[in-house]
């Protein structure tokens, strides 16, 4: 029996059923950790001792039948900008480099109530601010499926972590594509809620009405299971909504029949790679056999999602990162003249240079003068997108199309050129603007044997629809292959994809 | 021929809500805490924290606005206000800039001549406080309390209605006395819970357009405020008359060199990029919300004057200084309900009450007597059980530290002495002690009564009561020799 | 480049965001603004009048706590993270 190779909610099955222990799940995770963690750099922290400690605890309480949740028992990892008492949390910026919050997200609590074992923190690009994990100040995370390419971001260290086996799931932020994309790239699902589904409280925010939690899992089952457990009201975040219908793995099921799947010309257009588009076109085609209607149409407004995104995006971070001034916590230069010179150096040494890019555009974008040109503008634009939403899903339950426009670009490829970078969000940034959810679930390799993410967008609160769509998709492909952690190439093959 | 000027003020009053807790958290707004023990990861600003409203500061902000005649906003909003200070933990305040709850009302106050006029209320908004700064002259640095941090406040802005320092005391005093009514606030200038920012401008008189206009901060006194208007006043003026111009700035007064200094530096751009707060959700006030509020409204002054002219029968003088603070009439009611003697209530809030008052420095906010016991302590006086003197010397106690008057008087021994034969005693004692004054009354000098009341009551230690003593004295005055 | 960032308006950015940036940086920053600005210029585009800017994408509204204490003192966690600390105060520059 091969633990690493089981879905979360097969080894948390497996716990019960007596065939393994969350100790030994915790052991194999820490040992693929151990042979292949220099190599991909998934994680910023790693609770070494702690796990094994809080492995033991879960398994005595899944032995007393305390717990008997789908998760029980499985270790999993979190995004560095989600707090976690008593652990290092740094959004991979040297200004938390040695943060350490006395309080954990809810969305992380959640998963501990449900028995998670914790195994650490995950890289990311800075303050989630990238779409590679390039932009982390304490070094890249490198793709399982080839170490010369990234994981995508900002996400980057949880996908890739997921990928290699360094842990059955783990948690991610969505801002713009940050869960969705990375899961493209690295051959894994991931899955971004409703805004507001659940709460915030906890995420260090970037973009607070863009923000949103969800998991990067193996499997499309997995996904349901985590959100199911991590979606909740919570009094502490006023964004977020008390919702009843977040029995999730209830939509389990393998039927689209009659599903009006809509495909937007838009997203396949100029910029486009060639193979993704085919793959994502097969996999419509997929459903289309399973029962679904497809039908492509014209979305419209897609080339605006990127500058409202940024507008909008920027100036909440510009605000949301004034806290981070070396009075408080973190970190602080060691030399200053004066009140405004602490803050500036702090700043300026304790910030990279993606997060000053954004933070400076933010400042001028409300600045005075300017706030009804760019944010107000930007604001009005998003009303714009979402209403074409609505109109979209006033005809159709799912909307599909690629995560991404390309698969894993090379290390050291995007960062020279920020626009550039952020066309690679065109297909993802709009679903955040209009607060909706969104999965990703592979469905192809490329010729250099790099996934492809094939993306579906659903309705507000219409997971379900997704998720049905998802697993109907996921069956009807057949498993897919895992990124070749033993080195060398991956071990993909398009056949069976 | 020297230019005639005209002062415009407009004032930003800051109002610290009495909310048990934080405007966006759960900590107590209570003060006297060790430094950030009344402090969470909301009101210090750590990474990841988010912010809730509290629903009385909403319901107390709508009633102040409901008070001063504002229009309530039906449809409202949170914005941030960007800047970076030490006492702000977020470097942004969260504030009300777009969608203000409150706008366009007014309050009447009575101008120096006798006239009446409206100042008009421009918005009313909630935000939250900053923490506090204590500064270390001898290390050089400064330490950051943050236990006042998102300590609730409404800010009431005026329009420009005022024209000088009488006009701005008698609405600030109109506002003190509204906000108090409705137990929004103790309103307390020294204290910080109320505080006034000052506009000024100047023009020459009958001009069209107003001057450039500063404001001035960290004004904590009545005395303050009318100092720094008559600063800024003739600075302003001095400027305009050398040729020079005023600029809009923000200045500090300061009260003991009794001059402002301009607080602006190259860092404070004073750009505050507002923008609406994406972690708060809009606050919709329904016709339900709203009527509730109205019919909450306490009664304010004017209607209560009215009343106790009705109600009460006592001067319209004593209306007037009893009805001057929400403390003080809640004070007179209560003992009035529980003893049903309004003149004599009111004469011990007028009274001993005011008297001490000044002598203490005590505001009404802060008087610390029970109704319960000054009704008792005028229910000794009425049963005789104690006599004038007596009393008073009670009521400076419980005037302190509101004692339990019955069990005070035990305690201390003041009852009366109506023991007849003990004062008989005590009368034969001094009248055979003090024969001259003896012969003096009864030569016709009334006034040696007087003396020998004096001399019994102190032989009795103050316990007698005089009506009697004077009656006994008479008695045996009028008795042959 | 139709956006032109001069040295004021990175200036003036720089104290509004509190980054203190080098010569080279500024350049940089000039440069890659202006970029941004042409390309958010792109809003322009669309027409939006009559159009309200949208805050918030659900209708959620009126989130309030009850006016109850829930918080006790954790100062000591508090001041863990600060870079100094005295007399359970933040220690900071002199602001006066």
């Amino acid at each position: 029996m091969d633990i690493l190779k089981m879905t979360a909610v097969e080894l948390s099955a497996a716990i019960k059923d007596r065939k393994t222990t969350a100790v030994e799940a915790a052991r194999a995770s820490l040992e693929r950790i151990a042979e292949k963690e220099e190599q991909y750099h998934c994680y910023l922290t790693i609770d070494r001792q702690g796990v094994l400690k809080q492995a033991e605890e879960v398994q005595m309480r899944i032995e007393k039948g305390e717990l008997t949740g789908p998760l029980a028992g499985v270790p999993m990892a979190v995004k560095d900008n989600l707090c976690t008492a008593g652990m290092l949390t740094t959004c991979a910026s040297r200004i938390l480099e040695n943060f350490v919050p006395p309080y954990s997200a809810e969305a992380v609590l959640r998963l501990q109530k449900a028995g998670a074992v914790m195994i650490g923190k995950t890289n990311m690009d800075e303050f989630a601010m990238g779409s590679t994990t390039e932009t982390s100040a304490f070094g890249e995370t490198k793709n399982p499926w080839n170490p010369a390419h990234v994981p995508g971001g900002s996400s980057g260290g949880s996908a890739a972590a997921v990928a290699a086996g360094e842990c059955f799931y783990a948690l991610g932020s969505d801002t713009g594509g940050s869960i969705r994309q990375p899961a493209s790239f690295c051959g894994v699902v991931g899955m971004k809620p409703t805004y507001g589904t659940v709460s915030r409280y906890g995420l260090i925010a970037y973009g607070s009405s863009l923000d949103q939690i969800g998991p990067l899992a193996k499997d499309v089952t997995d996904c349901a299971a985590i959100l199911e457990s991590i979606a909740f009201h919570d009094e502490k975040d006023s964004t977020s909504i008390e919702r009843h219908d977040t029995d999730f793995t209830l939509a389990l099921s393998e039927n689209v029949k009659g599903m009006r799947i809509g495909v937007p010309n838009d997203y396949f257009g100029e910029g486009l790679d060639e193979e993704v588009g085919d793959a994502v076109l097969r996999a419509a085609k997929r459903l289309e056999e399973k029962g679904a209607i497809v039908e492509k149409f014209d979305l419209s407004l897609v080339d605006y999602a990127i500058p409202a995104y940024y507008t909008i995006a920027a100036a909440e971070a510009s605000s949301n990162l004034e806290r981070f001034d070396g009075m408080k916590y973190g970190y602080r230069t060691k030399d200053y003249d004066g009140l405004h010179s602490l803050y500036k150096r702090t700043r300026s040494e304790g910030f990279g240079e993606e997060v000053k890019r954004r933070i400076m555009l933010g400042s001028f974008v409300l600045s005075s003068g300017y706030y009804d040109a760019y944010y107000l503008k930007a604001l009005k634009v998003k009303a714009l997108i979402k209403k074409a939403f609505d109109d979209a899903f006033s005809k159709y339950d799912v909307i599909l199309g690629p995560a991404a426009p390309t698969t894993a670009p090379k290390l050291g490829e995007s960062l020279a050129d920020p626009i550039k970078m952020y066309l690679g969000d065109i297909y993802t940034i709009a679903v955040n603007l209009a607060g909706l959810p969104g999965i990703s679930v592979p469905c192809g390799l490329d010729s250099a044997g790099l996934p492809i993410g094939l993306q579906l967008i659903g309705d507000c609160f219409q997971e379900k629809k997704l998720i049905r769509a998802a697993y109907t998709y996921e069956k009807a492909r057949g498993a897919f292959p895992a990124a070749d952690v033993g080195g060398g190439i991956a071990a993909g093959r398009k056949e069976g994809v | 021929m020297a230019k005639e000027y005209e002062t415009v003020i407009g004032l930003e009053v800051h109002v610290e809500l009495a909310t048990k807790t934080k405007i966006f958290c759960g900590c107590p707004t209570a003060f006297g805490g060790e430094p950030n023990t009344h402090t969470c990861p909301v009101c210090t600003g750590m990474p990841g924290s988010l912010p809730v409203l509290n629903k009385q500061v909403l319901e107390y902000a709508i009633s102040v606005g409901i008070a001063t005649n504002c229009e309530i906003t039906r449809y409202g909003r949170f914005d941030r206000k960007n800047y970076f200070y030490p006492d702000n933990p977020q470097n942004y305040q969260i504030s009300q800039l777009y969608l203000p709850i409150c706008r366009n009302g007014g309050v009447e106050i009575e101008t120096k001549e006798g006239g009446k006029k409206i100042v008009g209320i421009h918005e009313i908004h909630m935000e939250e406080d900053a923490g506090k700064l204590l500064h270390d002259d001898w290390e050089n640095c400064s330490l950051v309390d943050y236990n006042r941090s998102g300590v609730p406040l409404i800010e009431i802005v005026s329009e420009p209605d005022m024209r000088n320092a009488e006009e701005v005391i008698a609405y600030l005093e109109k506002l003190r006395l509204i906000i108090q009514y409705l137990g929004v606030s103790d309103c307390k200038l020294q204290e910080g819970s109320m505080r006034a920012d000052v506009n000024l401008s100047v023009r020459e008189k009958g001009a069209a357009s107003f001057g450039t206009r500063t404001e001035m901060k960290n004004l904590n006194s009545f005395k303050a405020i009318m100092r720094a208007i008559e600063g800024e006043r003739e600075r302003q003026i001095d400027l305009l008359e050398e040729g020079k111009e005023v600029i809009q700035e923000t200045r500090r007064w300061d009260d003991v060199k009794g001059e402002s200094y301009a607080m602006r530096s190259k860092e404070d751009a004073q750009d505050y990029r507002y923008f609406p707060d994406p972690d708060l959700v809009p606050i919709v006030v329904s016709d339900e919300m709203l009527e509730e509020l109205k019919s909450r409204q306490p009664e304010f002054r004017t209607a209560k004057m009215a009343r106790y002219r009705e109600e009460y029968g006592i001067p319209d003088y004593d209306i007037e200084m009893i009805t001057g603070t929400k403390r003080m009439a809640d004070l007179f009611e209560e003992t009035t309900a529980l003893c049903g003697q309004p003149k004599k209530v009111s004469n011990w809030l007028m009274g001993e009450t005011m008297r001490l008052m000044k002598e203490k420095d005590v505001d009404a906010e802060d008087l610390r007597f029970s109704p319960e016991n000054l009704a008792k302590l005028i229910a000794l006086v009425d049963s005789k059980a104690i006599n004038g003197q007596s009393a008073k010397e009670v009521f400076e106690v419980m005037f302190e530290q509101d004692i339990e008057p019955e069990r005070y008087v035990e305690e201390k021994g003041l009852k009366t002495v109506h023991d007849e034969s003990a004062l008989l005693k005590a009368v034969e004692e001094v009248l055979a002690g003090n024969p001259q004054s003896v012969a003096d009354y009864r030569g016709g000098k009334e006034k040696a009564l007087g003396f020998l009341v004096g001399q019994t009551m102190k032989a009795m230690k103050g316990k007698a009561e005089p009506g009697m003593v004077n009656r006994l004295l008479r008695e045996k005055l009028s008795q042959p020799e | 480049m139709a956006n032109i960032i001069d040295d004021d308006t990175i200036e003036y950015v720089s104290i509004l965001a509190k980054l203190e940036l080098s010569e080279e940086e500024r350049e940089q920053a000039k440069k890659d603004m202006g970029r941004m600005l042409d390309y958010i210029d792109k809003l322009g585009e669309l027409d939006t009048e009559g159009v309200e800017p949208m805050t918030h994408v659900f209708p959620v509204q009126n989130v309030f706590r009850e006016d109850i204490v829930t918080n006790s003192d954790t100062r000591e966690e508090l001041l863990a993270n600060a870079p100094e600390q005295r007399d359970g105060m933040f220690v900071v520059p002199k602001t006066v």
